[in-house]
């Protein structure tokens, strides 16, 4: 019994009734990101299973708690991927957990975030109805957008039971550069050549060395290598795995780890305390400093972008950036409308719902 | 709807013109009626008056004055929808757009272009060619569509089978909410706290929120763009020749298809050098460094020819390729040249059931007595059967609906959806009960009052009522009975 949807609806019309908060439960692999939720625990992992997957229409369709490893076991075997290159984060991660975090990998800035591959969803919303919106073809937009809008929303506004997606041939070679230079440098670059027809597919610099991400077919890949230079890295793969799971030798230390996403071209923040580094083409930039978080959020938003505490307390409780009044309404409304009694993961996103 | 009582009208015209420079609002019958309907003729209605600012000021003015009388609005780019979206309401506001046409900026290093709503889809590439740079999505109507259409309809165009649409070309949008509030919705970072109501509002049809600005992507020109077009004796390989290409592992920039009759159609239109004896041509793009494109050219062709293609050419230079899409990219007028009037249909299927809904489809047209060209972008699987009908012929405009109407619940029972890029604005209102559940509808309009809970802003349109979704059910009897 791979099936949970009836159970699960079940569950959630009961508490429902009793306005009982519910916290949804994956496999736990992202329960340090967000804030804690205070509810009955609502286990996800055994609704599981691949439904549908249609190498020739670039689709596959799985229930939310089918393991990340085994859809892309299943996908590595017919040479395709899922383009955003998820973040595991443990041995266990779910389908819907990844989606719910819309947490997207080195491939990102080049091939698309998570909510760029969601094509549908069938979700189970705050009154306990089932409800199916988009589906397995590329393009709808028969009614709202439901589906890009669960991507992200940490289950606050419904439990993830399927997921469409798009998937892509993986390219036919990859390979990575690795050259040394300043960060100021390395953004430069970074942006310069995500501004000519190269096939970049990843950029990190870890405050030394900037390392390109090349993929495509072998000639274009090998084109593009001698027009960047820079020396082949022996484990390109391995490198950009140990980046994206955090299992990089940048993210020890026991100070908080922050998330700060910004314009590509923002300037290095050489006057934050603690050491960075940067991805996504100069968009995404790990943090690990003690700082308090009022100075590194204002530092994200004056160059245009947010701060998340991504591992590690804070004092204030926050995760997430905090939201400008008017916003917070709409989401305090969006919120209503999917929940209107408040149980599903309450508080997970922000403390006022 | 009734008119709203004249010393109504006349009030509202007063504070708006109070509040707004000279020539910005209109009210008299003759001068409305250019806005009477958007690009879906068959549906007319001219609005109690409409409005056109210059600037987003002026456009929160306009929704907080309206808003104050409890009248709605509804939004107007260029007015090339093709789903009745920007099809005004007696009783309301037309807000115009247009003047709003000012590119802000493009920033070459963060490939990015801040516009305005009014802007045409191509300008923008026009404003960024000098960089390299160009904004993918083009939607076939790009010389005339504006970006604020764009987003309200997340349009697509030949080239988001490789590239997406509008939605995943969007970093920012200025919006005014039914309050008459401005707000951000996303940034110049790659994702924003909170909620993703970027995804939310594109597409959501001028109903959540309207749009005063916003910040696309561009990307860098293709360092070069090659095109294989592919001839066929039969509709249905071209569909399978599709599947097989992209089994293959190449994703093309473009894959659109036509048949018979928009292949003779378009040649007698813009001569783009199309055999006029293929039952269907394929044209495929493949764009990339040069060593990529070579490569995938000579897979592609090898596949074609596997497929069963009659001939197979490839552009000889870029004169040609650009011949080859004009033809493409003028299907619609030249349809519209051998036929009084066509209706678009826009579902899209599953690729691997094309062979069978074009089949259908051919199927229904015998059935109708009414002939159909098919052009569309055969990669997202995404149809466009253009009906072709005379409307002075009694029952003939009646008869095109109905088979359209079975188009879209064809391919919803394939898989599919109503609406690919169109939207479903007047037109397809009723479908919607089609696709969805009354609970997913009910869950759209709770959407729709977290947004605006007075259903100020284009009400009626997109989201069915459930006394409509009753109506249509009697409908598709009197459907039945007019077949019969
Ligand atoms: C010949 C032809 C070819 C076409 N080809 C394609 C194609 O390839 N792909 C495709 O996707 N579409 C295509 N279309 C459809 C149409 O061009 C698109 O839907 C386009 O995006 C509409 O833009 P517009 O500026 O004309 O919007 P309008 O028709 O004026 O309005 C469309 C909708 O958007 C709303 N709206 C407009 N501006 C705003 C704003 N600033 N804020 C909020 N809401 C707003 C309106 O209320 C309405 O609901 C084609 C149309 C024609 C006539």
């Amino acid at each position: 019994m791979n099936d949970l949807a009836e159970a699960l609806q079940a569950q959630v019309r009961e508490a429902c009734a009793k306005s009982e908060p519910l916290a949804l439960r994956g496999s736990g692999s992202k329960s340090f990101l967000g804030r804690r939720v205070q509810g009955r625990v609502l286990e996800l992992s055994g609704h599981r299973g691949i439904v549908n997957y249609e190498p020739r229409e670039l689709v596959l369709t799985a229930r939310a708690g089918t393991p990340l490893a085994e859809i892309e076991q299943v996908l590595e075997a017919q040479g395709q991927m899922l383009p955003f290159e998820p973040p595991h984060f443990g041995p266990g991660a779910t389908l819907g957990g990844t989606i719910a975090c819309a947490l997207s990998g080195p491939r990102r800035p080049y091939a698309g975030a998570v909510r760029d591959v969601v094509l549908g969803c069938r979700i189970i919303n705050g009154r306990g109805e089932i409800l199916r919106f988009g589906g397995e073809v590329m393009k709808n937009v028969a009614g709202y957008d439901v589906s890009r809008l669960m991507a992200g929303a940490f289950g606050t506004l419904g439990i993830l039971l399927e997921v469409s997606l798009k998937v892509l041939p993986k390219p036919e070679t990859e390979l990575t550069l690795v050259q040394e230079c300043d960060a100021t440098e390395a953004l430069e670059k970074m942006n310069r050549l995500a501004g000519t027809p190269v096939p970049l597919s990843a950029s990190s610099h870890d405050g030394i060395q900037l390392h390109l991400r090349l993929s495509g077919t072998n000639g274009a890949v090998e084109g593009a290598r001698k027009r960047i230079g820079g020396e082949i890295l022996a484990d390109g793969a391995g490198y950009w795995e140990k980046l994206r799971e955090h299992r990089h030798a940048f993210f020890t230390g026991k100070a908080p780890l922050w998330r700060l996403s910004v314009p590509s071209t923002t300037p290095f923040q050489a006057n934050l305390p603690g050491k960075q580094l940067i991805e996504w083409g100069g968009a995404q930039r790990w943090l690990i400093s003690e700082a308090p978080g009022e100075t590194i959020r204002r530092a994200a938003a004056e160059a245009g972008g947010h701060a998340t505490r991504f591992r590690g307390e804070a004092p204030e409780g926050e995760a997430f950036h905090p939201l400008p009044g008017p916003l917070m309404a709409l989401h305090r409304n969006l919120k209503r409308a999917f929940d209107p009694a408040g149980i599903l993961n309450p508080g997970r996103l922000y403390g006022e719902f | 709807m009734a008119d709203r009582p004249a010393t109504g009208k006349a009030a509202l015209v007063a504070e708006l013109e109070r509040a707004l420079p000279p020539g910005t609002v209109i009210h008299e019958e003759e001068a409305l009626r250019p806005y009477e309907c958007d690009g879906l003729p068959a549906y007319r209605q001219l609005p109690l008056l409409a409005v056109l600012p210059a600037d987003v000021e002026q456009v929160q003015q306009v929704v907080q004055i309206c808003r104050r009388h409890g009248v709605p609005v509804v939004a107007r780019g260029a007015a090339t929808g093709l789903s009745g979206g920007a099809l005004p309401l007696a009783d309301g506001v037309l807000l115009g757009l247009s003047r709003l046409n000012r590119i802000l900026e493009i920033d070459p290093l963060a490939r990015t272009a801040r516009v305005q709503p009014g802007v045409r889809n191509l300008a923008i590439s026009e404003a960024a060619a000098p960089y390299g740079l160009y904004y993918a999505p083009d939607p076939s109507s790009q010389i005339a569509c504006t970006i604020g259409g764009n987003v309200a309809e997340n349009s697509g165009g030949v080239h988001c089978l490789k590239y997406g649409l509008t939605v995943n070309n969007l970093l920012e949008l200025k919006v005014i909410t039914a309050e008459g509030e401005l707000l951000t919705i996303g940034s110049a970072a790659l994702d924003s706290p909170g909620y993703d109501l970027l995804s939310l509002i594109t597409g959501s049809e001028g109903m959540l929120g309207i749009v005063v600005e916003a910040l696309v992507r561009l990307l860098p020109r293709p360092a070069r763009a090659q095109v294989v077009l592919a001839a066929f004796d039969d509709v249905e390989k071209a569909a399978d020749a599709v599947g097989a290409i992209i089994a293959a592992g190449i994703i093309p920039a473009g894959l659109e298809m036509m048949d018979g009759p928009a292949i003779a159609a378009a040649e007698d239109f813009v001569h783009a050098g199309y055999p006029r004896d293929a039952a269907a041509i394929l044209l495929c793009e493949i764009d990339g460094t040069n060593e990529e494109v070579s490569e995938h050219v000579m897979r592609v062709n090898a596949l074609l020819h596997e497929m069963g293609a009659t001939e197979v050419r490839t552009a000889r230079d870029e004169q040609e390729r650009l011949r080859f899409w004009q033809g493409r990219k003028a299907a619609f007028p030249a349809v519209g040249r051998i036929s009084p009037d066509y209706y678009c249909m826009d579902g899209t299927v599953p690729r691997r059931r094309l062979g069978e809904v074009l089949k259908g489809i051919a199927r229904l047209s015998q059935e109708y007595g009414l002939p159909v060209a098919n052009v569309f972008h055969a990669g997202d699987g995404n149809l466009h059967p253009l009906i072709l009908f005379d409307s002075n012929v009694p029952g003939e405009l009646q008869r095109a609906e109905d088979f359209g109407a079975e188009i879209l619940e064809l391919s919803v029972r394939v898989g599919g959806t109503i609406t690919g890029e169109h939207g479903v604005g007047h037109e397809k209102i009723h479908q919607m009960c089609v696709q969805f559940s009354a609970a997913e509808l009910e869950q759209f309009r709770a959407v729709k009052s977290a947004f605006d809970p007075q259903a100020l802003l284009n009400p009626g349109k997109a989201i069915p009522q459930p006394r409509r979704c009753a109506e249509y059910r009697t409908i598709g009897e009197r459907r039945a009975q007019r077949k019969a």
